[in-house]
């Protein structure tokens, strides 16, 4: 493969003006340089994606390009002409548009409000024609969107149409989408690439800020990666051939090391800093009757509508890997709540080793071997208390000498899971001041470090980068080698195809089937988390998307009653 | 029925500062600030209208400045809670103390002791006539102030841009709308609104100012705001609730039946009758989604 090394001149006379083109952008937070000196353009009738690893500054650069944070350094030029722009209202009056990871809407407010916010002056409204204006819009993006909706009862697929809406009606040249399918099942994914294949037919240009690698070979023109801040590569895809593998490389590294399981699920190199023997041996149930380690009856938790979770059965057995699939807002965080004892059930049982826990506070499933990584990782902390404090937390009790703690054994037991966890912070470091993959590993050491029998882990690598990730998928699996079972509940399914023994897919709170591993694959399972009857999905998967390796024999799925 | 229309006439009356410095309140709770200024600011516009109209010969003159003033007052809230961004609260509470002080003390330097003085008083639309016979910023309160207000909020781009600032600064950024702009622009707005409750009190009604002129009115319309859940004519009518109960009360006061019940307790009445309304029909009301918060772009 050849990939072209583009600092940031010499572009091809030939081509079009770029819509925009940043020079030598350049963004610092104190020590951290997030963007070094970052030259890229996008040229009308072209997705242009950035790829890169959290932390590599792609959002940081597209905030400086949108006006949001201040670049040091460096320049836009949109439409061959240098522009200041300060404000988000500068980029959309110089016909940018973008769309966050977060999306910048009003909930309490309609979707023609909500389009009409970046576009009306102080005076009376023009609701008809806002409406009328969003109506075309939708139908240029091939979409249909109610103007009159409220924002805050759309699905979070219908509110990113309505933020390119909002970008549309405002006569934007450029589109930036953020990250636009994180949040998104594959199929709605899909839409959404019908959608920007169509604006860009339409000549509009597309920046599109990824670290799937997939996608972005699947949908974009041209491709820049970012690592550390700095432009590794440009590639153009019209003339140049370039593997997943190769992509990978440039993201993380050239020290990059294949392993082959990961890269066929996911086709992304990694890094593999941690090598067995980190983990912690746990005693494996070698009885004659094993008991599942982490069991569930009739767990309901009521909502206001229908119950947000009712699960009749569901067991994780010592050694084995249960992941939970299923688009965000489906049961997964009132599942975790309710075994972490977040929150109690409104029916049903849990039991730990064939314990009934249900009515214990968390100390109590501790005590009955839980070890639990929460869905908010910000939340599971208190951001000034260090993190030797921060480990021995949830155990206080084991580091007392009389009513005091023991500073010694905190701070011994602090140096030793820096160690092993490779933690990068000192024990006496405030852990709000961590990066999010620290943090985690300051959790996950917490979790572990009293030898759980099951594990419940919620989104545990939400946020972090691939090296990040690696370690804590490492630890799971060796959690189970070791006997422990854990439940793994995680909105990525790359994650879940790599991990997972069985696989369970939630919908609207229910487990609508559950799956072994070899039969499930990216379609099926998402088109069980859009709410597909299992024998449908199967066989709409096989017709579907042959190419993604559908299941053999359909009617193989297990469909609990 | 003289009654009767006594409490309604007395009712208007009383509700027009509410009415006033509440939606005034509106504005920048819209605008995601809550200003707990509004005491103080109400009190400055009462005395800063009482000593202009004296000053300047004119009852109409001293509003305006009262108003000046009051936008002022607006203006330093946005100073300490937008741009210094301190917790609203305390800037609110601290404005509304320092307002006070700085009143009383200019207050004491100008009439030592002395028995206050009168100044140019509005004069009553339609002479003593029943219940119509409001001043006339009774009727610019009600049919002018109410209705634009309420039409500036839902129907105009500055309305748009003013709730989205209070829901979402973060969104209302994003689509290009200043958030400090707007909220500076809510409290200076709702400010002179406020200035202009409290001069009422001195211009209108009594022609005189007093150390305890304002009593508590600015509270109110704070329990009012909430009462009415942000929205224009729910806090007309609460203001309406508040004026009815003090027209009650007088009335009740002088009638012989009640006679023995001590006047402390009439004089409570309107305020019980506020808190009595929060209790009943303020709870579990959706606030401004940014209330309270202040926005600095990272």
């Amino acid at each position: 493969m050849t990939v072209s090394v583009d600092q940031g001149g010499g572009q091809p006379a030939e081509a079009a003006v770029p819509l925009v083109r940043l020079v030598g952008l350049t963004k610092t937070f104190g020590q951290l340089v997030a963007c070094d000196h970052v030259s890229l353009d996008v040229k009308p009738g072209e997705v242009h994606a950035l790829l890169g690893e959290n932390g590599a500054g792609k959002s940081t650069l597209m905030r400086c390009l949108f006006g949001l944070a201040k670049p040091d350094d460096g320049w836009a030029e949109i439409a061959g002409k240098r522009v200041a722009i300060s404000s988000p209202g500068d980029a959309i009056r110089a016909g940018l548009g973008m769309v966050t990871q977060e999306f910048s809407l009003v909930g309490p407010m309609t979707v023609t409000e909500n389009v009409l916010l970046a576009r009306s002056n102080w005076g009376p409204l023009d609701v008809a024609g806002g409406r009328q204006a969003v109506v075309a819009a939708a139908q240029r993006l091939g979409v249909e969107v109610d103007p009159d909706a409220r924002v805050e009862d759309l699905s979070v697929g219908e509110r990113q149409r309505v933020e390119i809406l909002k970008a549309l009606v405002g006569d934007c040249r450029l589109l930036i989408l953020d990250e636009p399918t994180a949040v998104l099942t594959p199929q709605d994914s899909a839409a959404l690439f019908t959608a920007v294949r169509r604006l860009v037919a339409q000549g509009m240009g597309v920046l599109l800020i990824s670290h799937k690698l997939r996608e972005v070979l699947d949908i974009a023109n041209r491709i820049s990666v970012l690592r550390h801040g700095r432009l590794t590569a440009t590639v153009d895809l019209a003339t140049e051939q370039v593997e997943p593998a190769d992509l990978a490389r440039l993201m993380v590294g050239a020290e990059a090391l294949a392993s082959p399981e990961f890269v066929e699920a996911t086709g992304l190199d990694v890094i593999h800093p941690h090598q067995d023997g980190l983990f912690l041996k746990t005693e494996v149930d070698t009885g004659a009757h094993p008991v599942p380690v982490l069991a569930v009856k009739d767990l309901r938790v009521d909502g206001e509508a229908r119950p947000l979770l009712q699960i009749d059965h569901l067991e994780v057995g010592s050694g084995e890997i249960v992941g939970v699939a299923g688009v965000s807002g489906n049961g997964q965080a009132e599942l975790g709540a309710v075994l972490c004892a977040i929150k109690a059930p409104d029916a049903g049982t849990i039991s730990l080793g064939g314990k009934d826990v249900t009515a214990l506070g968390p100390a109590g499933r501790f005590e009955a071997g839980l070890g639990r990584i929460l869905e908010d990782r910000k939340a599971s902390i208190a951001p000034t208390l260090s993190v030797e404090h921060t480990l021995v937390l949830e155990d206080i009790e084991a580091f007392k000498r009389g009513p005091f703690l023991n500073r010694h054994r905190i701070r011994r037991h602090a140096h030793k899971a820096i160690e092993r966890y490779a933690i990068k912070a000192s024990p006496t470091d405030p852990v709000g001041t961590l990066s999010g993959g620290n943090m985690q590993k300051v959790l996950l050491a917490r979790a572990l470090s009293r030898r759980p029998r099951a594990i419940v882990a919620s989104q545990p690598t939400r946020g972090l980068d691939v090296g990040a990730c690696e370690f804590v998928h490492d630890q799971l699996k060796a959690c189970a080698a070791g006997g422990a079972g854990v439940l793994l509940i995680s909105e990525d399914l790359d994650e879940i195809l790599l991990l997972a023994d069985t696989i369970v897919v939630l919908y609207e709170g229910r487990i609508a089937a559950t799956l072994a591993r070899d039969d499930a694959d990216m379609a099926t399972l998402g088109l069980l988390m859009a709410g597909a009857q299992p024998e449908a999905a199967t066989a709409s998967a096989a017709s579907a998307a042959p190419a993604a390796g559908a299941p053999s024999a359909a009617g193989e799925k297990e469909v609990p009653a | 029925m003289t009654q009767t229309l006594a409490v309604l006439t007395m009712m208007l009356t009383v509700a027009t500062p509410l009415v006033f410095a509440g939606l005034g309140e509106v504005i920048t709770e819209r605008s995601g600030v809550l200003n707990l200024g509004i005491e103080g600011t109400m009190y400055l516009g009462a005395f800063v209208g009482f000593l202009a109209s004296g000053a300047l010969h004119s009852a109409w003159w001293g509003i305006l400045v009262a108003m000046l003033a009051g936008a002022a007052a607006g203006a330093l809230m946005g100073l300490l809670t937008v741009t210094v961004g301190v917790n609203q609260h305390v800037a609110g509470i601290g404005t509304t103390l320092l307002l006070v002080a700085a009143c009383n003390f200019v207050s004491r330097l100008k009439s030592s002791g002395g028995a206050s003085e009168q100044v140019p008083k509005l004069s009553k639309l339609f002479g003593s006539t029943a219940v119509i016979g409001q001043y006339p910023l009774t009727y610019l309160a009600l049919f002018v102030v109410a209705p634009v207000i309420w039409w500036v909020l839902r129907s105009t781009g500055m309305g748009l841009k003013l709730r989205a600032v209070g829901e979402s600064p973060e969104a209302a950024d994003a689509a290009g709308v200043s958030v400090p702009l707007t909220r500076y622009l809510a409290l200076t707005v709702g400010g002179a609104f406020m200035g202009l409750g409290g001069a009422f009190l001195t211009v209108a009604m009594l022609g005189s100012f007093s150390l305890d002129i304002v009593s508590g009115r600015g509270w109110v319309c704070i329990a009012l705001v909430i009462f009415g859940r942000w929205k224009v004519w729910p806090t007309v009518g609460g203001a309406l609730l508040f004026g009815f109960a003090e027209g009650l009360e007088k009335q009740l006061a002088i009638t012989t039946t009640f006679a023995s019940v001590p006047n402390e307790l009439w004089l409570a009445l309107p305020y019980i009758v506020v808190v009595a309304a929060l209790i009943i029909w303020g709870r579990g009301v959706r606030y401004p989604g940014a209330y309270l918060k202040a926005y600095k772009r990272a």
